[in-house]
């Protein structure tokens, strides 16, 4: 058996190369701030350019991206998709679910001949954690992996826009106090959000949440836990929502979304004990009436619809800082 | 044949026998020991100056595979792999796919291991039938075949009312019931020890209650049906202080830990190693902790192998498409060595672990140095410093966390009724 396919530790540090650039983006845990500063620099960039020249950065010319989508997401195969094509990237998207897999064929199997194909980088989604790490490990050296979310471990970008739009909006992340309300036992966003918030330097971070949807040890990952959400919200500059998932209400963990909203719902009135000019944010697609209130998520504090625009700033940044640091040039 | 093992520093726990003496070994029994023994005309003998020789090491838990699934190992290169680590008893854990309903199965195990001689082969079988936990095996012919124990392994029973007629038939047979401790709906279909490790890698979590609430259950059903129970691969702290206060009031309760538990925690998993994949998982160090102090005041009698032997896709895989499980055959004597090192436990104690106390447990009468016993024997030479790897694994599952660990003292001869099945040289 060659050495390649032995299983063994999958270690995030080969995220970065040995001069300290992106190779893969797996996981907000374990990187500098200054790069995650980076991120941010090179995405305003992107924001900033006039809307002809943002279509034509081209970055990622002659470069095969492919979309390994073993989770159906729309959304966020979209957004990956344009931030490629307009990188000037081909683009090929993969439905996995209704391909390979369902015919046996390993993961492993499934990589090698898409390898074969002539892949420069795949934006992976699973269900299983760890699986663009493990993917990364177990590739071809000149490939790079882009995590699109796996199991409830990780979902880099989708972090990264999230402290984009709270740095357009706050600047320094040293005096704010952020909080992420709902379900963090299942949530990948939430994770890395923590990572990235910490690392930034962040005055504080909480979670605000019934104990049901508190993993067991979180608060060793640098948060205070409110169960309370009128205490929790309490001074915030920012508060992040997330997905309340439907199929949770069919479970032990909630009794019904009627008793979530009232409890945990974010309405004007509960925002009333947040700062005066404080962010409301929520990684999409809303629930309505479940984690908010119609009225919060299409008011004033709303910054739904500039996270949706910086997603694709932020993954056209990350893929763009990649194929530099592969170049050995502009990034 | 006989042999005449001269000079060597015998070390039997089940006496307390730490002397340097000769060993005359005669049609497969030992004849005779002490000082200056004359061996039989034509004996081979051996000068084990500076060795030590210990009992053959009895194995409560080795996932053999074979029949069934020999994709991932078979009893010739498992039992070679045993000789080859001076374990010379193994217990045949059944599993579905390779599972133990009748006495024809326990004759072809025992047959298929008798041909390759390498290691006694004992066989635990199934507690209800196809170990769905549903019905009853046919426990009264597995026990005329030869099994040690009877088990329904890692899969559940359909509720308490099965397991407690299970373990009453057992008793009616005077078969120990080897319980695996784990209350499935809490496991929640986890992968690994529920914590701020599982928390930050996203996987989902075993909490420690769901063995412990296990070990509660099945206590309660002890004192009901005045079953003889064995507990298996502890692994939570809670269960080590259940186990003494069952053990204080009088119940005849025994338990082991695997190896492994002694020395791995849940943060080896930070990397997502699937290596460490096992089940039940590796927990927290305070849990670590309590298991050693457990194994010194003798609340846990036994060290086992729990070697799970597997093919190379079977972990190369994102981790919760591994399979659970590490071949640990050949590193059970090296690991219950190190303790000795560690100062966990004397000498005598930790061979006490893996050799009498499991002989004990499965009632029989391996695992120990005195006139008469069979000689499986191990000559050990405590002084020599060696690095495991897995390319020179004997075993067909090349599936082990602790390449690269460095260990004092190997396995130098190992004999089976007094036949050399292994020399290092």
């Amino acid at each position: 058996m060659h050495p390649h396919f032995k299983p063994g530790p999958l270690p995030l540090s080969m995220q970065l190369t040995p001069e300290g650039k992106l190779k893969h983006f797996l996981s907000t845990e374990g990187l500098p701030h200054l790069l995650l500063h980076d991120i941010m620099d090179r995405a305003e960039q992107f924001v900033t350019l006039p809307a002809k020249q943002q279509k034509k950065a081209p970055f990622l010319r002659g470069k095969t991206v492919m979309n390994l989508f073993f989770e159906n997401s729309t959304r966020t195969r979209v957004t990956f998709e344009i931030a490629a094509q307009r990188l000037g990237a081909d683009v090929t998207n993969l439905d996995i679910r209704t391909s390979s897999a369902t015919k046996g064929e390993t993961l492993l199997d499934t990589v090698r001949n898409l390898e074969a194909m002539n892949a420069d980088m795949f934006v992976v989604r699973h269900e299983h954690a760890g699986t663009a790490q493990f993917i990364a490990r177990y590739c071809a050296p000149h490939i790079s992996v882009l995590n699109a979310g796996d199991g409830r471990h990780a979902h880099p970008t989708q972090a990264m826009l999230d402290m984009f739009t709270i740095r357009q909006k706050k600047g320094d992340f040293a005096p704010l106090k952020v909080a992420i309300v709902g379900d963090i036992l299942h949530s990948r966003v939430a994770r890395s959000q923590i990572h990235a918030l910490t690392s930034l330097g962040t005055g504080e971070v909480r979670v605000i949440a019934p104990k049901t949807l508190v993993p067991a040890g979180l608060d060793k990952m640098g948060v205070n836990i409110f169960n309370n959400l009128d205490e929790g919200l309490k001074d915030l500059d920012v508060v992040i929502a997330l997905r309340q998932q439907r199929e949770r209400m069919d479970s032990a963990l909630l009794p019904s979304e009627q008793e979530f909203f009232k409890l945990y719902g974010l309405t004007d009135k509960r925002l009333e004990a947040t700062k005066p000019d404080a962010i409301v944010m929520h990684p999409g697609p809303i629930n309505r009436g479940v984690e908010i209130d119609s009225r919060v998520a299409d008011g004033s504090r709303s910054v739904i619809m500039e996270q949706v625009t910086n997603g694709i700033a932020v993954r056209m940044a990350v893929m763009s800082m990649i194929m530099g640091s592969m170049a050995g040039g502009a990034a | 044949m006989s042999l005449l093992i001269r000079n060597a520093r015998v070390l039997d726990p089940a006496s307390g026998t730490d002397a340097v003496m000769d060993v005359c070994v005669e049609n497969g029994e030992i004849h005779s020991m002490g000082e200056n023994i004359n061996g039989f005309p034509g004996a081979e003998v051996i000068d084990a100056s500076q060795q030590w020789l210990i009992p053959g090491a009895v194995d409560l838990g080795s996932w053999l595979r074979e029949p069934g699934l020999d994709h991932k190992a078979t009893l010739a290169t498992e039992t070679s792999a045993a000789a080859a680590s001076g374990v010379t008893t193994l217990c045949y854990q059944p599993e579905p796919g390779a599972s133990v309903d009748n006495s024809a199965q326990v004759n072809l195990i025992q047959d298929l291991s008798d041909a390759q001689g390498r290691a006694n082969v004992q066989v635990i079988g199934n507690i209800t039938h196809q170990l769905a936990g549903e019905t009853l095996s046919n426990m009264g012919g597995l026990k005329r075949a030869g099994c040690v124990a009877v088990t329904n392994g890692w899969q559940p029973y359909a509720d308490l009312d099965v397991m407690r007629k299970a373990m009453e038939y057992a008793t009616t047979h005077d078969l120990t019931v080897f319980v695996y401790p784990l209350e499935h709906a809490l496991a929640n279909k986890g992968f690994m020890h529920e914590g701020a490790v599982s928390t930050r890698l996203g996987l989902p979590g075993i909490p420690a209650a769901a063995e412990t609430v296990a070990v509660a259950q099945t206590l309660s059903l002890m004192e009901l049906t005045g079953t003889r129970v064995h507990f298996c691969r502890l692994s939570a702290a809670g269960s080590v202080r259940l186990l003494r206060q069952a053990k204080q009031s009088g119940l005849a309760v025994s338990a082991d830990v695997a190896a492994h538990q002694l020395f791995l925690t849940e943060t080896d998993l930070m990397d997502y190693n699937p290596l460490c994949h096992v089940r039940p998982p590796l927990r927290a160090e305070s849990d670590r902790v309590a298991l050693l102090e457990g194994l010194a005041d003798g609340t846990i009698d036994a060290i086992c192998s729990d070697h799970q032997p597997h093919e190379t896709d079977a972990k190369l895989a994102p981790f919760q498409q591994t399979e659970p499980g590490i071949a640990g055959l050949e590193t059970l004597l090296p690991l219950t060595m190190r303790l000795v090192e560690d100062g966990t436990l004397s000498g005598l104690e930790a061979l006490n672990k893996i050799t009498f106390q499991p002989a004990r447990i499965i009632g029989s009468e391996a695992g120990r140095i005195t006139q008469n016993a069979q000689a499986d024997l191990v000559l050990f030479d405590p002084d020599a410093l060696w690095t495991f790897t897995l390319e020179t694994m004997r075993s067909q599952g090349k599936n082990s966390p602790f390449e690269n660990w460095a260990f004092q003292g190997s396995v130098s001869h190992t004999f089976l009724a007094g036949q050399p099945v292994y020399s290092a040289t």
